[in-house]
């Protein structure tokens, strides 16, 4: 196993003539979590999209477990990989949505055993049971019979933690997840989180929940126009922050 | 004799609906066969159609709105006597021959001809009304199927049609009902289906009024029929624990395809 789960280098990625990503490095180790905080359109969301090939980047590269991630390397250049491969790469990161995006024709427990066993091809009967251990493991199991539709925003998420979990991703990539949820509920989700990051799960988290990273996080990276601009300890950002838009930042949030 | 030019010769009518005879009967069953044929060739074609629309690769997408553009564009009447008429003239062979035999069952030239006619017509409908279902499902759904490995074609198999297929049906099912009736053009090519029927009857009495009430009420029998068959399909799907209404998109989507039909 490398001591790199995740390497980002020099990731720039532009909408049109907006250039979102303007440089962007981070690395993982693995069992580490990363937050990452930031103002709205500094490019945090999309970077996260970018580890797994969500968009597509225009310049850099993107490593998990060794693969080039959206390319392969034809003679020293960068090219398009096919679909297949990108897919396959894919089942190593698992993603956690804001808006859940869990599937509203199955239940939680098909939720969560589809990918298992059309992607991986796992028995039925075995992809059921580890399925039920997961939704036992974000405290749901009762709802497995139970369509999306008829589950709170926080139940929505934590199946759909569950359901990303189930691939047995090398790293958990969570988009915002509780931004679209009622205060009430954040607690229940945060909570799976953060036992899953005392766990060893490799994460980053895009989140403006402080209270998350203070307890769970091993690092916190600040980004701001595409760039990151400060990282370092949770502690750090607590009590000393360096840049001056850092801190303004938090003074707005906390 | 008082302003009455013909009179109504009920007895007709009466005898046409309440006894219908054995080569009516077989008229029936062909506007029936040949409408659930080319309806589901129509799906199956829209389908791909709608599917190419989606593709990387560009000719396959201009393709697919050159099928639309064409077939959508012009009248089906055009197109059943191109395929009957012309389609032979222009690839110097039959390409419907007189009569094909499948073993026991035997099919004419034109009914092959119609049912591509109609098909491929219905499939210039049925990419729109499929395209529209694809689009109202929330971007979100194929996002959350890639991040987990599926491959596009899995994740719009397994994710993204179900879902749409709701979206599809009503629409569909408008289609079906007009199909029923657009068959009657057939006649034309010389299908006996039930307008050729009721218009041979016709030409042999001069009484146009009785066998064209008569064989209009069949056509009513038919729509009818299916409407009761369309209405439990869409309360069934609409009975679907996932979700107990429509959201905005799928309304706003089904009034589109309802409005662009019309």
């Amino acid at each position: 196993m490398s001591d790199v789960v995740m390497r980002a280098t020099d990731v720039h990625k532009s909408f049109g003539r907006l250039e979102v990503l303007k440089g962007v490095s981070l690395e993982l180790t693995p069992r580490e979590t990363v937050c990452i905080i930031g103002p709205s359109g500094s490019g945090k969301t999309t970077f996260i999209r970018c580890i797994n090939h969500l968009e597509k980047i225009d310049a850099g590269r993107i490593e998990v477990n060794g693969h080039l991630i959206g390319y392969r390397e034809r003679k020293g250049k960068l090219v398009e990989d096919s679909e297949k491969n990108v897919a396959r790469h894919r089942t190593e990161v698992g993603m956690v949505f804001q808006r859940f995006n869990l599937f509203p024709h199955k239940t939680a427990l098909e939720n969560v055993i589809e990918a298992p066993v059309r992607v991986r091809g796992v028995p039925r009967d075995q992809a059921v049971a580890e399925a039920e251990k997961l939704l036992e493991r974000v405290g749901l199991l009762e709802k497995c019979g139970t369509y999306p539709a008829k589950l709170s925003g926080g139940q929505q998420q934590r199946v759909a933690i569950a359901r990303a979990l189930a691939m047995k991703p090398a790293l958990m990539l969570f988009d915002e997840p509780t931004s679209a949820l009622d205060p009430e509920v954040t607690g229940e989700v945060l909570s799976v989180m953060e036992e899953l990051a005392h766990e060893g799960m490799t994460m980053i988290v895009v989140t403006h929940e402080m209270g998350f990273a203070k307890v769970a996080a091993d690092r916190v990276v600040m980004m701001d126009d595409g760039l990151i601009i400060e990282e370092g300890t949770p502690e750090h950002f607590f009590e000393a922050p360096r840049e001056e838009r850092t801190k303004q930042f938090l003074s707005r949030i906390l | 004799m008082h302003g009455v030019v013909a009179a109504v010769d009920w007895s007709i009518i009466k005898d046409r609906i309440l006894h219908p005879d054995s080569t009516f009967a077989s008229a029936l069953w062909k506007t029936v066969y040949i409408a659930v044929v080319s309806q589901i060739i129509g799906v199956l074609l829209g389908l791909v159609a709608a599917l190419c629309r989606m593709s990387r690769l560009r000719v396959l997408r201009l393709l697919s709105g050159l099928y639309v553009l064409v077939f959508r564009g012009t009248p089906v009447i055009v197109q059943i006597f191109f395929v009957y008429f012309g389609a032979n003239l222009l690839f110097g062979f039959d390409l419907f021959p007189r009569n094909l035999s499948f073993g026991a069952f035997a099919i004419s030239g034109a009914i092959m001809a119609g049912i591509t006619a109609l098909s491929v017509n219905e499939g210039a409908y049925m990419r729109e009304i499929i395209r529209a279902g694809i689009d109202s499902i929330d971007k979100g759904q194929m996002e959350a199927a890639k991040s987990l490995g599926m491959s596009p074609g899995l994740a719009m198999r397994r994710i993204v049609l179900p879902q749409a297929a709701r979206v599809i049906v009503p629409p569909l099912g408008n289609e079906f009902n007009n199909m029923l009736k657009t068959t009657s053009l057939l006649a034309f090519i010389g299908v006996t289906e039930m307008f050729q029927d009721a218009d041979i009857h016709y030409s042999t009495t001069f009484k146009p009024v009785e066998y064209f009430a008569a064989v209009a009420f069949w056509y009513l029998v038919l729509t009818t029929v299916w409407s009761f068959i369309q209405a439990a399909i869409e309360r069934r799907l609409a009975a679907g624990d996932y979700a107990d209404e429509l959201s905005f998109r799928e309304r706003w989507a089904q009034a589109f395809v309802w409005r662009m039909r019309i």
